[in-house]
């Protein structure tokens, strides 16, 4: 029983000093490396809550992919990050108070609170016992809520759209090759007879940007 | 000792309140303030997946999925904006996001 509580208190302990050097930290890389560190002692709380799949999606997604993109941003961008620092202390004090104005009132509701013990019998889709968390999962979610699921898929397609037509840009020095353009050539733009003089060659051969 | 969901849900208020703090300190630098919002979505995952497991009802599970779906989506499209932005103004300071201004 104590061995529960000990990890409890270790995840949500490193949890939460992480997240506060997220914020905290001077470098951007050292926040993003503090952000990962966060999300895994969050995926530990969830499999303490017996949420194995959403722990090990927790890692996948976020440590797998979106950290890593947060990295590659930040180290794609040259900017002085020093210099984004200026002002931090001067919001400090009242961002300090309206924060712990706000952790207050949080933790009254979440402390004040209890709940409703006929509302425990009346879940949606109570968790089995006898088959994993997975496979419950997927028995839910593949079937009442299949809309949700297909429009999240089509919000990351939206998503992956939008990624792509912002970033995507097409340098005018670089050639490349249009398909059009090529299946549009005739033989007459291709290629030219010409008559050649005997002993003399071939006189100012024509460039082919004049050809065509 | 047993840990009850009072013990979760004080872990998902000091998140959320910390994301709402990285927002509010950092008023420059816009990739801490999207990792701010990162916080603040996981926090209301760890409240999802902590009603489910302790109402016992597995739908929690099913929102906090599509959470982390969106939040995927947010952070993607919220990098994208900023590399577009770095590349037409060569900043990233939210001061500088003016363009709209009056």
């Amino acid at each position: 029983m104590i061995l529960p509580a000990l990890f409890f208190y270790l995840f949500a302990g490193i949890c939460v000093a992480s997240a506060v050097m997220v914020i905290a930290s001077r470098n951007p890389v050292h926040s993003v490396l503090f952000l990962i560190l966060a999300f895994v002692n969050a995926s530990g709380l969830f499999v303490l809550l017996g949420a194995e799949f959403l722990a090990m999606i927790l890692v996948v997604v976020y440590v797998g992919a979106v950290a890593v993109l947060f990295l590659f941003v930040i180290m794609m961008l040259d900017v002085d990050f020093a210099e984004l620092r200026q002002g931090f202390l001067e919001y400090l004090p009242v961002g300090l108070l309206i924060g712990a104005v706000f952790l207050a009132e949080l933790l009254l509701v979440a402390g004040g609170w209890a709940i409703n013990p006929a509302l425990v019998k009346t879940a949606v889709a109570p968790i089995p016992a006898d088959i994993t968390n997975t496979e419950a999962l997927g028995l839910v979610l593949y079937t009442r809520y299949i809309h949700y699921f297909q429009i999240s898929g089509i919000v990351l397609l939206v998503a992956m759209i939008g990624a792509i037509v912002l970033t995507l840009r097409h340098k005018p020095s670089v050639k490349r090759q249009d398909i059009n353009v090529q299946n549009a050539r005739t033989k007459a733009m291709a290629m030219e007879v010409r008559k050649v003089a005997v002993g003399q060659g071939l006189q100012d051969p024509p460039s082919r940007e004049a050809a065509e | 000792m047993i840990i009850g969901l009072g013990h979760y849900l004080s872990v998902a208020a000091i998140l959320f309140t910390l994301g709402i703090l990285g927002i509010f300190l950092n008023r420059k630098n816009v990739i801490v303030i999207l990792m701010s919002i990162e916080l603040i979505l996981l926090a209301v995952n760890i409240n999802l997946v902590a009603f489910s497991s302790f109402l016992n009802d597995i739908v929690g599970q099913v929102f906090a999925l599509l959470v982390l779906t969106v939040a995927a989506a947010e952070a993607a499209i919220g990098l994208a904006v900023l590399v577009v932005y770095f590349r037409n103004r060569g900043s990233i300071a939210v001061e500088d996001i003016n363009l709209m201004k009056g």
